[in-house]
């Protein structure tokens, strides 16, 4: 399983856009994908999940990716909140 | 005549009949089912339709309301994709043995109720969305088609609310304003309403028996007048005429350069809060930032902000204005904004106190984090900074050598950055005093004209007492102007003015005559200054 952490900077936090394209992301990949904050986790191919999670600017999230090409997931996950949230 | 008040939205007046829109209601019964999977696989179709309804109706709203509005429709067709919802939805028809209607409503209903009981408005706004898009689901297995038509004259439109899908299926052009007795600020009716630049006001609790009856509603006030008497017609048909021709001339001067009608072109930029400010900046179509306060970073939290956090933040900026000037204020925290991590003492004078670049000098290591992340953002776009509260050149000079040490540790690590014009905030008397000797070592001034008359004239911004006293066209203010431009430009610096006078378009001539360069506002200001602007002659 690969994990990594992220503090969201955008303003807006995790709103219905983003939330959308992470998801759409992460569908991109064969493996199981987690979103948690705190002690709250989904899946993050779902983007009522995901949105559920209510993540705002400055708070911290953990992506969990196990199974199939996990490294490249995470990989591809980071860089996208990286870029965009 | 009847007055009904509610919340404003979005200003404007309208005059029109109105008329109650009525939702389709769809009355779920329960039903028992033999064969579950057939069941399954009649959600299944009713979904695929639902999608593909949503995709029509993105691409409707892109063409009404532009990318970001209409993305809420890919959001609603993700929602039928989510594993979570679907797999309620098939779990309840396969334990409960009941129709593929029962099991969308109740999921459906689970996730809005989850999404109100958030504390976030942004995300209680959303539940309605949910509901939306599982009625939707729900119209497709029953065999309802819903339409927006509205019928042939222009109405004044009320509603209980009005979901995302329901605004945009309406026609558009039949809609002469928004009333909703419930809705928030933030829900699609509020932004649809903003970008058709129509007036809207929710919260308005008004009765069945006015349907078709004649109506006025002032956007601003968030007044609906039924029945209007004559007095009130006449005066707002006069006031709709206004605005009609004032809304018509600011079209206009989209995509219009700054220039006065002998030809002295000037820079017309936007000062922003946030990131998300930028949208309504391009909206109004600046010429770049003027002022971008970095302040949001630093309040509303537990910690300093870390160099990446930052860097992000002006890289989005710099990245989404693509190529224009974005002037990046450093931390100007302190007198009336605060932040508990800073462990700054209590302070009975703080305007005159510890604030903004005194204590990015006495504290440099908060300084650097912040110079670092707008150098490296630099190389995304073309960024400048500029320092606020200055007093000396020997800051200046300070400034620069601290500037020196993060562009040789950038080097260092092979970092790249781009070319950074260096600037200084004019807001105080000592500034404008040492003007001509400041001019020597920047590109460029902004005076804050807030803090400049606040200081100019020692009227504290934050006493009610003295608000009388504290005259912004104080000669003194304006000669401190004056003095600014004439010596900004003896040393080779251009001069731009930030503060709220800037947007003040009574004196936009005087400014010009003076030889200003720039003029940052608010982005709700750029196209009345632009106005402003171009009908300045200096040649007489």
């Amino acid at each position: 399983m690969k994990e990594f952490s992220y503090t969201i900077t955008d303003p807006q936090g995790i709103h219905a856009r983003p939330a959308g394209e992470f998801v759409k992301a992460a569908a991109a990949f064969p493996c199981d994908v987690k979103i948690a904050k705190g002690d709250k986790e989904m899946n993050a191919k779902g983007i009522l999940g995901v949105m559920s999670l209510g993540v705002k600017q400055g708070e911290e999230i953990t992506v969990k990716c196990d199974g199939e090409n996990e490294e490249a997931a995470a990989e591809a996950l980071e860089k996208f909140l990286k870029e965009n949230l | 005549m009847l007055e009904i008040t509610g919340k404003s939205v979005f200003g404007g007046v309208a005059i029109g009949p109105v008329k109650i829109y009525r939702k389709q209601e769809n009355v779920v019964k329960r039903s028992k089912v033999d064969d579950v999977e057939a069941e399954v696989t009649r959600f299944d179709a009713a979904k695929d339709t639902a999608k593909q309804q949503l995709s029509a109706l993105h691409d409707k709203a892109l063409k009404e309301v532009g990318e970001t509005n209409a993305a809420i429709f890919e959001a609603h067709r993700m929602f039928l994709e989510d594993p979570g919802y679907l797999d309620s939805v098939y779990n309840i028809i396969r334990t409960q043995s009941v129709n593929a209607e029962v099991a969308v409503a109740t999921t459906g209903d689970n996730y809005a109720e989850m999404l109100a009981a958030m504390d976030d408005d942004y995300m209680k706004a959303r539940s309605a969305d949910v509901r939306d898009v599982s009625n939707r689901v729900i119209s497709v297995l029953q065999g309802n088609a819903g339409d927006g038509s509205l019928g042939d004259e222009p109405v004044i439109l009320l509603a209980d609310d009005l979901a995302p899908s329901e605004t945009v299926q309406l026609d558009k052009s039949k809609v002469l304003s928004f009333v909703t007795r419930h809705g928030s600020t933030n829900s699609h009716t509020a932004i649809l309403a903003r970008t058709m630049g129509i007036p809207a006001i929710i919260g308005a609790d008004f009765a069945e028996d006015i349907d078709g009856k004649p109506g006025i509603v002032d956007g601003a006030l968030g007044k609906l007048f039924i029945d209007p008497d004559e007095e009130t017609l006449q005066k707002y048909t006069k006031q709709k005429a206004e605005l009609d021709e004032k809304k018509r001339l600011l079209q206009e001067l989209k995509g219009k350069e700054n220039v006065t009608k002998d030809g002295r072109k000037i820079n017309l930029y936007a000062n922003i809060g946030g990131v998300g400010d930028v949208a309504e900046v391009l909206e109004n179509d600046a010429g770049g930032i003027g002022l971008f306060r970095s302040e949001f970073l630093y309040l509303k939290k537990d910690d300093y902000p870390t160099e990446e956090e930052q860097f992000e933040a002006y890289r989005k900026v710099a990245q989404m204005m693509a190529g224009k000037k974005v002037i990046i204020r450093t931390l100007d925290i302190g007198a009336d904004k605060q932040a508990d991590y800073f462990h700054l003492d209590h302070e009975d004078n703080p305007a005159m106190g510890f604030r903004a670049i005194r204590i990015c000098l006495k504290r440099p290591e908060i300084f650097k984090t912040q110079l670092r992340a707008i150098f490296r953002a630099s190389y995304y776009g073309n960024i400048a900074i500029m320092y606020p509260m200055i007093i000396s050149v020997d800051e200046v000079k300070r400034i620069k050598e601290i500037v020196a040490e993060v562009k040789g540790e950038l080097d260092a690590a092979n970092i790249p950055y781009g070319d950074v014009e260096q600037g200084i905030m004019v807001e105080t008397p000592a500034a404008v005093i040492m003007s001509e000797e400041l001019a020597q070592e920047v590109d460029f001034f902004s005076i804050g004209t807030n803090d400049l008359t606040q200081y100019t004239l020692a009227c504290d911004r934050q006493n009610a007492a003295v608000e009388d006293f504290a005259d912004t066209h104080h000669p003194a203010v304006l000669r401190s102007i004056e003095t600014t431009i004439k010596n900004g430009h003896k040393g080779g610096a251009w001069v731009g003015i930030c503060g709220e006078l800037g947007a003040d378009t009574s004196l936009t001539e005087t400014f010009l005559r003076m030889g200003v360069d720039e003029l940052s506002v608010s982005p709700s200001r750029i196209l009345s200054v632009r106005d402003a602007i171009r009908k300045v002659d200096l040649s007489k």
